[in-house]
């Protein structure tokens, strides 16, 4: 069996104290895990700790030697001036791994400030998809999709599975089950 | 052509240079928001030439020591918002007038330095003028894909345990160098008018980030040349020229209807 990516073991984790834990749980490679659980329960202090920006108070969270981690923070960065367009954000982001998605490329040759929420928030995690991290971690990736973008953004992580290694949270269920190989309810 | 006598040709290249590195630094600092940062490492870069010429060391090179130990300061204290750039300002306000009020020469000095005193470049402005151009087009070069890529995914190196001051300290330093050489060269206001309106102009305007840069630089090096122009023909202080040209220019240009 492949070595597992990321192994928590125990893990307690928060900022100054702790916010969520004990927590136990692996991700392989290849496969796209969901965390459920509800609004303020800590999923994304979780991803935080993955990503070296929250304490770890007891247990283990090892990573496979040199892993490549990529992070879309709960709200993706967006300016009020951003004078570029699909292309060169997804360039910039090194989203060069495969083509987009048929239903962004009529986006790409806009800046990308003139795009809608649910638009924007759709590209801002292909630009984390389409890159070359060993796992990727999404962050409530649901927000400002309509039904349409959940589904959209549900069919591509289910193309991900077996090819990328991706670790998401949400506060809806329903679109971790459609998506993903397993969820684990972290409030639980 | 008066302005193309021998007399202005190395005043003219130098000033020319420096305003094509500042309107193409200037995009990154407006992406990152930091654009306040050019005034106040022009603040300290103007202070720290006057301490430098009472010890009688060039201008060129007194402001350029004095922002790159800003730029340094800023890097090590891990300092966020535009806090530190406004203790840059009050600061290197407050020595510029101090020095400029209890030294022979420094109010004369200080005025040129306000006010830009471009016509006196010499070689030493031009070779640092040079040395600024090749240093923002190879530091771009390697810079650009970093910044951007940080300003819109900033966890990707905290994620990844990649410091952040490899590529923070490096784009802060060359901010400094621009606005030292360009402080000594065309003088405070003008520096800060070259990074902060082309910039300006570009992100309203342009239709992709490879626009912004044509747009920026080409705005910046021939607002440049015609306040050149204008000042030498009309008798006028280079840099009020150069900063009322730009805003004039600025707000008749047809643009996008969009918020600075």
């Amino acid at each position: 069996m492949s070595q597992p990516l990321l192994v928590a073991k125990g893990l307690v984790t928060g900022y100054t104290e702790p916010v969520i834990g004990p927590l136990s749980f692996s991700v392989g490679p290849g496969e796209v895990v969901g965390l459920w659980g509800a609004n303020g329960c800590g999923k994304s202090t979780l991803l935080r700790a993955i990503a070296n920006k929250a304490r770890i108070f007891k247990g283990d969270l090892e990573q496979r030697p040199g892993l490549t981690l990529a992070w879309q923070v709960q709200q993706p960065v967006r300016l009020d001036e951003m004078p570029l367009n699909g292309h060169e954000y997804l360039r910039y982001a090194k989203a060069s791994r495969e083509a987009p998605p048929a239903r962004m490329i009529p986006w790409l040759d806009q800046r990308i400030d003139t795009l809608s929420g649910g638009q924007f928030q759709l590209l801002a995690v292909w630009a984390i998809l389409g890159g070359w991290a060993d796992l990727v971690l999404l962050d409530e990736p649901t927000n400002n999709l309509d039904p349409e973008g959940q589904r959209t953004l549900a069919e591509i992580l289910k193309t991900e599975r077996g090819m990328r290694t991706v670790l998401l949270v949400s506060h809806e269920y329903g679109f971790l089950a459609q998506a993903c190989d397993r969820v684990i309810d972290i409030a639980a | 052509m008066m302005a193309w006598d021998s007399l202005f040709l190395v005043p003219f290249l130098s000033g020319l240079l420096v305003a094509g590195a500042l309107s193409a630094v200037g995009v990154l600092l407006r992406l990152r928001n930091e654009w306040l940062a050019a005034l106040g490492f022009a603040h300290l870069a103007g202070a720290s030439a006057l301490l430098g010429l009472a010890i009688h060391v060039p201008a060129v090179l007194g402001a350029t020591f004095g922002a790159a130990v800003g730029a340094v300061i800023k890097a090590i204290g891990r300092f966020r918002g535009n806090s530190v750039y406004a203790l840059m300002i009050l600061g290197g306000w407050s020595i510029t007038l101090l020095v400029a009020a209890n030294t022979a020469l420094g109010s004369v000095i200080g005025h040129a330095m306000v006010e830009g005193q471009l016509y006196f470049a010499g070689m030493g402005h031009f070779m640092a003028a040079a040395m600024l151009a090749v240093t923002t087009v190879a530091g771009l070069y390697w810079l650009m894909p970093i910044v951007i890529r940080n300003r819109f995914f900033p966890g990707h190196d905290a994620a990844n345990r990649l410091p952040a001051w490899r590529w923070q300290l490096p784009f802060d330093l060359l901010t400094a160098l621009g606005m030292a050489v360009a402080t000594a060269t065309v003088g405070l206001m003008a520096a800060f008018a070259l990074v902060f309106i082309p910039p300006w102009l570009a992100f309203r305007s342009a239709k992709n980030w490879k626009q912004v840069l044509v747009v920026s630089v080409g705005f910046g090096m021939a607002g440049y040349i015609a306040a050149f122009l204008l000042a030498l023909g009309l008798d006028q202080p280079f840099g009020p020229v150069l900063v009322a040209l730009l805003l004039v220019i600025a707000g008749v240009i047809p643009m996008r209807s969009r918020s600075a």
